[in-house]
Parts: C-alpha cells; sequence; structure tokens
C-alpha cells in the first residue's frame, strides 16, 4: 500500500529546483556589534516592558527582589535560584504542573542574555515543570552580567539544539497588541519581568 | 464574490477605510525603524532567501533527515497529503486520548485545513487562544490577517462581543480591561484543556525540533499543561540547520510588528517526560507548487504579514475581502494556486508597485509572480472578457505612436477643461475617492523635443529624475 509519505516524496522528487549553495553563517561573522552589551540589553530590555537591574551579587540581587512591592505581597512564591528570594511552594514536589496555577511570583534562572532584541535563554533543565516560564504572575529571571551576547548569531554559536525538551528565548513580559494595536503588557504569561544581571555569577 | 465587490463593500465606509489603512501603515513604519536599525538588514534578507532556495532545491533530503531526528527525540511524527488526512489524524489522536477540550495557538495551517469546524463537528470543542484569533472566533468570523487577526475589528466592537461573551461591562472598550478579561477567561481554558496544538515558524532538519514564536506566551502555555502536544506543519516550514534560525529569528518579528524578536521563541525537542508529541506534515498542494519554477519561491514565506501591512490595495480594502485563509499579496499568489477558479481576481489587487517585494524578508519576488499568475490565470481562461478587451484595446493604443500621442492630448485637454461632475461621477470609478492629478502643460515627448533644441542648458526637473533613481529601488532587489 502506498502511504502519503511515499506520494508526497514521490510528489517532490519529480520536479527538484536547480541546486543552490547555503550560505556559511559564522557566529562571528559581519554581524551587528555592540560597545556596552549589557547596556544595549537594558535598553530594549525597557522598551519591551521588561526591567534589567544589574548587581554585585546574589546577596544584592535577594535585596533588590525584597524592595519589590509585587514579591513583597506575593502569597505563592517560587525561586529555583539559591539566594536570591524564597518559595512558599517546592516547585519539584509538585507532580501535575496544573498545581502550578497560583502562583504569584517566580524567580528562575537565564543562561545568557542577547545584546541586539533582550532576549534570555532558557532551559528546561533548571526547573521540573517548564510552564514555570510561563504560568506565574509576575517573572525575575537571574542571569550572568557578563554573559550578554551581542546578536543572534553568536547565540547559537554556543548552543546545543536539541538537549532539551523545551528551550527558548524569552525577552520581556508577555504581551499583545491585538485590539486596536494598543500594546498591553500582561496577555497570557508573565505581567512583568525583572532581569537581575549579576556580576559574581 | 470577487475582490473588487468585496471591497468596494469595505470602502463603502470611508472613515472606517481610513483608519484600517493607518493602523497597518503604523505597523509598517514601526518594521522600518527596525529594519534600519540592524546594518546588515539586506545581508540577512539575502541569506534567508538563500538557505530558504537550498531547503527547496533539497527537501525531500531535509524532509527525511527532520522525521528521523523528531523521531529519535521522541515524536511522532505523521504525514498529510491535504487537508482532510491532516484533519482525520489530528482527530485520531484526539479520540485515542477522550479528549474534549481543545487550546489551539495561530496556526494557519490548520486554518487552510479548516480544522476547526472539523473537530466541532465531532464534538471536540476547540478554543483559539491568540487574543486576535480568539476575538474572531467569538464572533463566528476568520482572521482578516495572518499576524494581526483582529486588525479589521474596533475596540468598542470588542467590548461588545466580550460583554456577550465574557461579561465584562456593557460599554467598555479599553484594550486593558478587555485583554485582562480575555487573560482570565483563556486562563480558565488553559488549565482545563485536555490537549494543545500549535503551528510551527521554523522545523530543523538536523535536530528534529521546531521553533514557536508568540508574544502572549498561548502556545507554551497551551502545551506545558496538557499532556498531549499536536504541533501542524507544512512541509516547506524546515530550515537545515539550527544556526540558520538565526536569520530568521533576527527578520521575523522586526518584520511582522517591528519588535526586535517575539517575547517567546520556544524550540521543541520531543515530548515533555510521561507526555505525547506528535508533528504533522502536510503537503496540501505544497509539492505541486514547488514544481512551478514561476511560483516555487512563494514557498519560502515565512508569513510575518509585512507584505500585507505596506499592500496599498490590503489596507485599503481589508483581509476579508480575499476570501483567502493567506489575503494579500502572498496569499494572491498561493490561494488562487490552489484553487484558481474561485480566486481569479485576487492578482489583480494588485498596482504592481512593487512595495511588497521591497519588504519582504525572504526576499520573494512577489511583484513579478502577481504579474505572472495573471498569466497563469489567462492560460487557464479565467480572465473575464471585459478585462481581457480593455487589455487588448489599451496595447492596441500603446502600439501605435499617433494613437498615444493623440490620446495624451486629448486626456491633458480635457482634464483641464472639463466641467468637474464630468469628470467625479459614477461613470469613472478612477474619480472615486481621489483627486485626478493637474494636466501637464506639455507632454514628456515635447518636453524632450525641446530639450534636445538647447542641449546646453540645464534641464528643470533633473533633481527630481536623481531622487526618483534612489528611491525606486526595488528592483535592485530582484535577483
Amino acid at each position: 500500500m502506498t502511504t502519503s509519505r511515499d506520494t508526497i516524496f514521490a510528489n517532490l522528487r519529480t520536479a527538484l529546483p536547480e541546486s543552490a549553495p547555503l550560505p556559511d553563517l559564522p557566529p562571528t561573522g559581519p554581524w551587528q556589534t555592540f560597545d556596552d552589551p549589557l547596556a544595549r540589553f537594558s535598553e530594549v530590555l525597557e522598551s519591551v516592558g521588561g526591567l534589567c537591574v544589574r548587581v554585585p551579587s546574589l546577596e544584592a540581587a535577594d535585596q533588590q527582589l525584597n524592595q519589590i512591592p509585587e514579591w513583597q505581597q506575593a502569597v505563592v512564591r517560587v525561586s529555583v535560584v539559591d539566594g536570591v528570594g524564597d518559595s512558599t511552594i517546592d516547585p519539584d514536589a509538585i507532580s501535575d504542573p496544573h498545581d502550578l496555577e497560583s502562583v504569584d511570583f517566580a524567580v528562575l534562572s537565564g543562561h545568557f542574555g542577547v545584546a541586539e532584541n533582550a532576549a534570555i535563554w532558557v532551559t528546561d533543565d533548571t526547573v521540573r515543570h517548564r510552564v514555570l516560564y510561563f504560568l506565574p504572575q509576575r517573572l525575575a529571571m537571574v542571569i550572568p552580567s557578563r554573559q550578554i551576547v551581542h546578536n543572534m548569531h553568536e547565540a547559537y554559536g554556543r548552543l546545543k539544539i536539541g538537549q532539551h525538551a523545551f528551550a527558548g528565548f524569552i525577552s520581556g513580559p508577555s504581551k499583545t497588541a491585538d485590539i486596536e494595536q494598543s500594546l498591553v503588557i500582561g496577555a497570557h504569561g508573565a505581567r512583568a519581568l525583572t532581569v537581575f544581571a549579576v556580576d559574581s555569577l | 464574490m470577487s475582490h473588487p465587490s468585496l471591497a468596494g463593500a469595505f470602502t463603502a465606509n470611508r472613515d472606517r477605510a481610513h483608519w484600517h489603512d493607518r493602523a497597518l501603515w503604523f505597523v509598517r513604519e514601526k518594521r522600518d525603524r527596525m529594519a534600519s536599525s540592524v546594518p546588515e538588514w539586506e545581508d540577512l534578507r539575502q541569506h534567508a532567501s538563500a538557505i530558504k532556495m537550498h531547503t527547496m532545491s533539497q527537501l525531500p533530503h531535509y524532509l527525511e533527515q527532520f522525521e528521523k531526528n523528531a523521531i529519535a527525540a521522541g515524536a511522532q511524527v505523521h504525514w498529510a497529503i491535504d487537508g482532510d488526512e491532516h484533519n482525520r489524524i489530528v482527530h485520531e489522536i484526539l479520540q485515542r486520548h477522550g479528549v474534549r477540550k481543545l487550546v489551539k495557538s495561530k496556526s494557519m495551517l490548520t486554518e487552510e485545513c479548516q480544522l476547526n469546524p472539523y473537530l466541532e463537528k465531532h464534538g471536540i470543542e476547540v478554543i483559539d487562544t491568540d487574543l486576535g484569533e480568539r476575538i474572531v472566533q467569538l464572533r463566528n468570523e476568520h482572521p482578516s490577517h495572518i499576524v494581526l487577526p483582529a486588525i479589521h475589528i474596533k475596540k468598542e466592537e470588542v467590548g461588545e462581543c466580550f460583554h456577550q461573551h465574557l461579561g465584562t461591562e456593557k460599554g467598555a472598550s479599553d484594550p486593558k480591561y478587555l485583554t485582562e478579561a480575555a487573560r482570565q477567561h483563556l486562563r480558565e481554558r488553559f488549565c482545563s484543556a485536555d490537549a494543545g496544538i500549535t503551528g510551527v515558524n521554523f522545523a530543523i532538519a538536523e535536530t528534529g525540533g521546531f521553533v514557536v514564536c508568540t508574544n502572549e506566551g498561548n502556545a507554551d502555555l497551551g502545551v506545558s499543561l496538557p499532556k498531549i502536544h499536536i504541533a501542524c506543519m507544512g512541509i516547506e516550514k524546515l530550515v537545515p540547520r539550527a544556526s540558520d534560525l538565526a536569520v530568521f529569528l533576527r527578520l521575523l518579528a522586526r518584520s511582522a510588528t517591528g519588535q526586535p524578536i517575539t517575547t517567546y521563541s520556544s524550540h521543541f525537542h520531543g515530548p515533555r517526560q510521561g507526555c505525547e508529541l506528535h508533528i504533522v506534515l502536510v503537503d496540501n498542494g505544497r509539492s505541486e507548487i514547488l514544481k512551478s519554477s514561476e511560483f516555487r519561491r512563494s514557498l519560502n514565506c515565512i508569513r510575518c504579514g509585512a507584505c500585507m501591512n505596506t499592500c496599498p490595495v490590503f489596507r485599503r480594502s481589508g483581509g476579508h475581502s480575499y476570501e483567502s485563509t493567506i489575503p494579500g499579496p502572498i496569499g494572491s499568489i498561493l490561494t488562487p494556486l490552489r484553487t484558481p477558479e474561485a480566486h481569479s481576481s485576487l492578482p489583480f489587487a494588485c498596482s504592481l508597485c512593487g512595495s511588497c517585494t521591497d519588504v519582504c524578508p525572504v526576499k520573494i519576488d512577489l511583484h513579478h509572480q502577481l504579474l505572472a499568475m495573471r498569466g497563469f490565470l489567462d492560460r487557464k481562461r479565467l480572465i473575464g472578457m471585459s478585462k481581457k478587451v480593455a487589455m487588448k484595446l489599451m496595447s492596441g493604443l500603446l502600439s501605435q505612436t499617433w494613437m498615444y500621442t493623440t490620446a495624451g492630448k486629448a486626456a491633458r485637454t480635457a482634464l483641464r477643461w472639463l466641467p468637474r461632475f464630468a469628470v467625479y461621477n459614477p461613470l469613472n470609478p478612477w474619480g472615486r475617492q481621489r483627486e485626478l492629478p493637474d494636466a501637464p502643460p506639455e507632454s514628456f515627448r515635447d518636453l524632450y523635443r525641446k530639450h534636445q533644441a538647447q542641449p546646453s542648458t540645464s534641464v528643470s526637473g533633473s533633481e527630481d529624475s536623481d531622487r526618483s533613481k534612489s528611491q525606486g529601488g526595488h528592483h535592485d532587489n530582484i535577483a
């Protein structure tokens, strides 16, 4: 029996276009760079609705976090970064991700940032449930301040894509402009994103 | 119905048509600011085009590679020859798991296959979770734009719709308030859904994974809670390498909405622990398009919508006037390729201005294809007599010098002397909603002759011709 798969492949092979070369895309090619990548990262993050706070140490990040009113008021808190904030529930002890619905504020960790677009690379090995990146009302993300690459080419240059069932770039809090092009921060995901860029990491 | 009659209905409300035009131009301007802030923008477009051309030339190879790697990562891969088979495959997966409620993020492919009505017929509740798509779903409409599905709807109308369906206050129209209401309403759905469906922005052959881009986080929420994730993709969505994503992620959001990148660019490789990931690869006419040397570049499309935002016809006629899942310039190629009889008016909804080609991040030669599409439809005998006769007359006139100069003179004289009512009346569609230009005192031919007679003096208007040289750059973009 001929399967749809066979039919599709047979059809595709009947008239393939002439072969064309694949361009070379070196991580440090002729791409945009910035004099001060962290400054650029902060600037772009602010323009997409987030906030970047540079701190010397995790203790300083913790102090800053404690001054955020929404953190103070959060009833259900989760932190997966040792020394920054605390947890009112243990997210690793939860088996069903639906039980994380009530999280008001989560402190998560990112691997590095991208200066050109304020994106942060996150992976699912720092959390048991990936939904923690999307479900909490508010997020803080901790990244090393020295790990800011200039652009996306450099970013992919340091990544081994495919090692994680989930990984991705997050740039700012969730947003929409679907009603008359009015930008509203806080669509379905986090309503706010504070990034702590930590010097000692 | 044809595009002109539907567009006529849209433009009948002048204020609304004007408002729609401005809303899209605002997005186009944001795109321009973003594009000009990246010095290597044109190189990126060139790379994106080259990557896509290369991929298309070896598509079977990359599809096999993708399939192998996706299965190795734990995904289940399905192949669908057309929309019906796609819908059956999705339904079977849902049935096997007893799914009653499904959350779906934006996917033009599932629109193309008409998945929603199919599943609803089989008793499954489908909830579109992109805010714009949810609005059009509640209003029993289709998206009018692939990136901005509710761009044709005013906030007061969203308010009325939410008042009816979500119980918001009557008369409320504040986007912030309405978005918050939708957030609460959809959160409850996210948390109670049995499965999630997403589209695919890019699939990576070398890793067997795929990337989904959203701003709202709806795709991620939709697939991070339930145990079943179904990703539906056209077979043209592949890129060979992960490093190719750098090029496309730099181009996509900047071209689409004028953002540096979408909020979430999620990379999926295999299922969550104890869960299932299904990938449905759909042909639905794509392999036929690939065979056509004239139109295969339309498969490069990454669905950013930039060609719609810039198109003077789309902006003024609205997405619904195309009666097509993908409207605008790119839709006027893709849709008539599939259903030429029903959509033969689409490639004429175009002035061949080339603005779409200028902004396309993957350098599809859109306005050339739109012209070629007219020939394609003519060969199928789908061009109406009135259009053909007018074209014949025009080409006769333009091929005879004396006829052309006489007609030009007649037009200049007429424009100067005819009273307003003779030009601006229902019989002359060219006088509708616009002022005709002032007739020049003499023709270009006369000007040129004068200039030749006195070659030493500088020509008035040379500045203009220089400017038009530097601005009319779209031909440089055509490889």
